[in-house]
């Protein structure tokens, strides 16, 4: 066994440790401590929960390399500011008003405010969404076990399923939340540390947010010795209006997506769901500004170490990712695999832009592209399985709850007892894992371009009936169906129409099948508003609490409403 | 909130997209101004709106004596 080895199975067996104990010492015994964490958690754990819950394997693994390694630099940027823009919107118009609404669940939210069928369709968005999801998730977790300690991908993805299952099983949302929190700690940790020291070594700054400003002139001029234009330069891999599209289909749908917004009814009241928001964006801006400039190093130090080497002569971080068959020859056309390094003759001069670097491998090989200590190898490795694990229980217990409240105990069985809710709850739980596990070792193929429109869907579909349920007393159930339908069902078509692997077409305006969201979120917001001023109003009641809710405090209707007694 | 939502929107699809071009032509400590918006700027300014938000917010709720801090956390 390798150091590299040694260390990683030493941070996480700890990590692992730290989860089973914190799980256990949570068990809950009451539906709302297993949907809700009893709705008693303070705002600062409330907000690191958030953050780990978002910050998935695609943040934490992925990011940085889509940012340095996809196009030019400047494009990532969409991601940035999409990413953390949406927190903003969740902040000022949906987190506080749908806590003091009560409730668990979105699809809770929209039953509850427009209909029984309105319920459903929101319960079928939210299934899909988390599923497409959480194969990801657990596809992370297989990479990150088969690269460092050299298990096989289904042992790992199955040593993975076994911890979720613990944690999830037994503590419900109170026991991943508080997971949660030690997972935030162990991943803000290990992405942090590497940044920091990378930077300290290459600029003498150790703030890699401001160290990474004095590298940008070099790789500037790298790039375009190689032809690849500027690094820094503005729409070089893509225009203006899909910067715009993709942007905003992000931030919207960041603040639809139905495992963050659950996280808002955790909060102990209303002023802790709004503080939670402030300290989720701030512990998520730690690795969000962080991830651009491990982008930026790494493309620096990839070419300095790269470009016009021999293959003999190549660092040893090239040869172990080689070897595992994500660092290839350039591929022939885009989208087809490249052939194996070792095909190349040992004298053999590289050229960058003649080899093919898989973008996942970015954060979890800059330590040793850094040539950063082994112990440091090994805790950036339980970061990325930190990363992976929370969002993964998180996105499991919305499906979970979904099944268990939404459809069994709101539709099938409203007679249902707490212990046989918590049962049916706990069962979803356990199914909802092995279907996740077996999408995570078999991961069908659309699972990488559906996720980035996973967002697009969720801005399509939930973003304009959740504000106007909030903001406008008038909006209908049939209002909100049709444009829940409509926004949905023009983003799925445009997406299968445009996707390479399906329609391959361009489009209308050539606008991006992931920037389409924003056009169906419109079609949504236009469609609900025209349908509701010739439906049948909201009954008084309904559009009175909508009014109070926006009230500051409590009214005793608001009270009422969220113990369930209107 | 309009005036935060103003902001918001400035700094992120205006100087980190509509006018990154010309704010490129500047630069500070080593970023191109345009650039900085886009990978950093906007998100250190989302954080601040936040924050502006909540502290408003906070002070709201006090002029009209609300005090729910400690109570409340029921659910249906």
């Amino acid at each position: 066994m390798t150091d590299i080895q040694t260390w990683t199975l030493v941070f996480t067996a700890l990590s692992f440790g730290v989860y089973i104990y914190i799980a256990y010492a949570s068990r809950v015994n009451s539906t709302s401590g297993f949907y809700v964490a009893g709705g008693g958690i303070p705002a600062p754990a409330n907000g690191a929960a958030i953050a780990a819950d978002w910050m998935s394997a695609a943040s934490f693994i992925s990011m940085a390399g889509i940012i340095g390694l996809a196009g030019n630099g400047y494009g990532g940027s969409v991601y940035l500011m999409g990413w953390t823009g949406g927190y903003v919107l969740l902040a000022l118009l949906l987190a506080p008003y749908l806590r003091k609404f009560g409730k668990y669940t979105i699809p809770d939210f929209v039953g509850d405010r427009y209909s029984e069928s309105a319920r459903l369709i929101a319960v079928l968005c939210a299934v899909v969404v988390s599923f497409v999801y959480v194969a990801g998730q657990m596809a992370g977790v297989g990479l990150v076990f088969t690269r460092f300690l050299g298990v096989d991908t289904t042992v790992g993805v199955v040593i993975g399923m076994a911890i979720v299952f613990f944690y999830a099983v037994l503590g419900g949302m109170k026991g991943i939340t508080w997971t949660q929190v030690a997972q935030y700690t162990v991943l803000i940790i290990a992405y942090l540390i590497p940044a920091f020291a990378v930077s300290a070594k290459v600029t003498g700054v150790a703030v890699p947010q401001i160290g990474f400003g004095t590298i940008l002139d070099e790789l500037n001029g790298l790039q375009a010795d190689l032809g690849l234009g500027e690094y820094t330069a503005a729409f070089g891999s893509t225009n203006m209006l899909n910067m715009l599209l993709i942007t905003a289909a992000l931030m919207f749908g960041t603040a639809g997506l139905p495992h963050v917004i659950v996280r808002f009814y955790t909060a102990k009241s209303v002023r802790a769901a709004r503080f939670s928001a402030l300290w989720a964006l701030f512990f998520i801006s730690l690795l969000y500004t962080t991830a651009p400039s491990v982008a930026a190093f790494s493309k620096l130090q990839i070419i300095n170490d790269v470009e016009g080497t021999a293959v003999s002569d190549v660092p040893s971080w090239f040869t172990t990712w080689a070897e595992v068959g994500l660092i290839t020859q350039a591929p022939s056309e885009p989208g087809a695999v490249g052939a194996p390094i070792s095909e190349l003759a040992p004298d053999t001069v590289l050229r960058y832009t003649d080899i093919f670097v898989n973008n996942d491998i970015i954060v979890l090989a800059s330590p040793e592209i850094g040539g950063l200590p082994a112990p440091i190898v090994g805790l950036v490795a339980a970061g990325g399985l930190a990363a992976a694990l929370s969002t993964a229980s998180g996105l499991l217990l919305v499906i979970s709850s979904s099944v268990a409240n939404d459809v069994y105990y709101k539709r099938i069985n409203p007679q249902a007892t707490e212990a046989r809710q918590l049962m049916v709850g706990r069962i979803a739980m356990g199914g909802a894992i092995v279907v996740a596990g077996y999408l995570g070792i078999n991961p069908p193929g659309f699972v990488a371009q559906v996720v980035a429109l996973a967002f697009g869907l969720a801005a399509a579909s939930f973003f304009p009936i959740l504000v106007l349920g909030i903001f406008w007393k008038n909006c209908t159930a049939a209002g909100a169906t049709a444009g829940m339908s409509a926004g949905l069902i023009t983003t799925m078509a445009y997406m299968l129409w445009t996707i390479d692997i399906y329609g391959n077409s361009d489009g209308i305006f050539g606008i991006a099948e992931t920037g389409f969201g924003t056009v169906g979120m419109i079609i949504n917001f236009i469609v609900t508003i025209t349908v509701s001023k010739f439906t049948t109003k909201p009954s008084p009641v309904m559009q009175e609490l909508v009014e109070e809710i926006r009230f500051p405090g409590r009214t005793e209707l608001v009270a009422k409403h969220a113990e369930g007694q209107v | 909130m309009a005036v935060l939502l103003t902001i918001w929107a400035l700094v992120s699809f205006g100087a980190g997209i509509i006018f990154v071009e010309p704010l490129n032509n500047f630069s500070i400590m080593g970023f191109p101004l345009g650039f900085w918006f886009a990978q950093q700027g906007s998100i250190i300014t989302f954080v601040a709106l936040i924050a502006v938000y909540v502290w408003r917010m906070d002070k709201l709720d006090a002029e009209y004596g609300i005090d729910e801090y400690e109570e409340e956390v029921h659910h249906s």
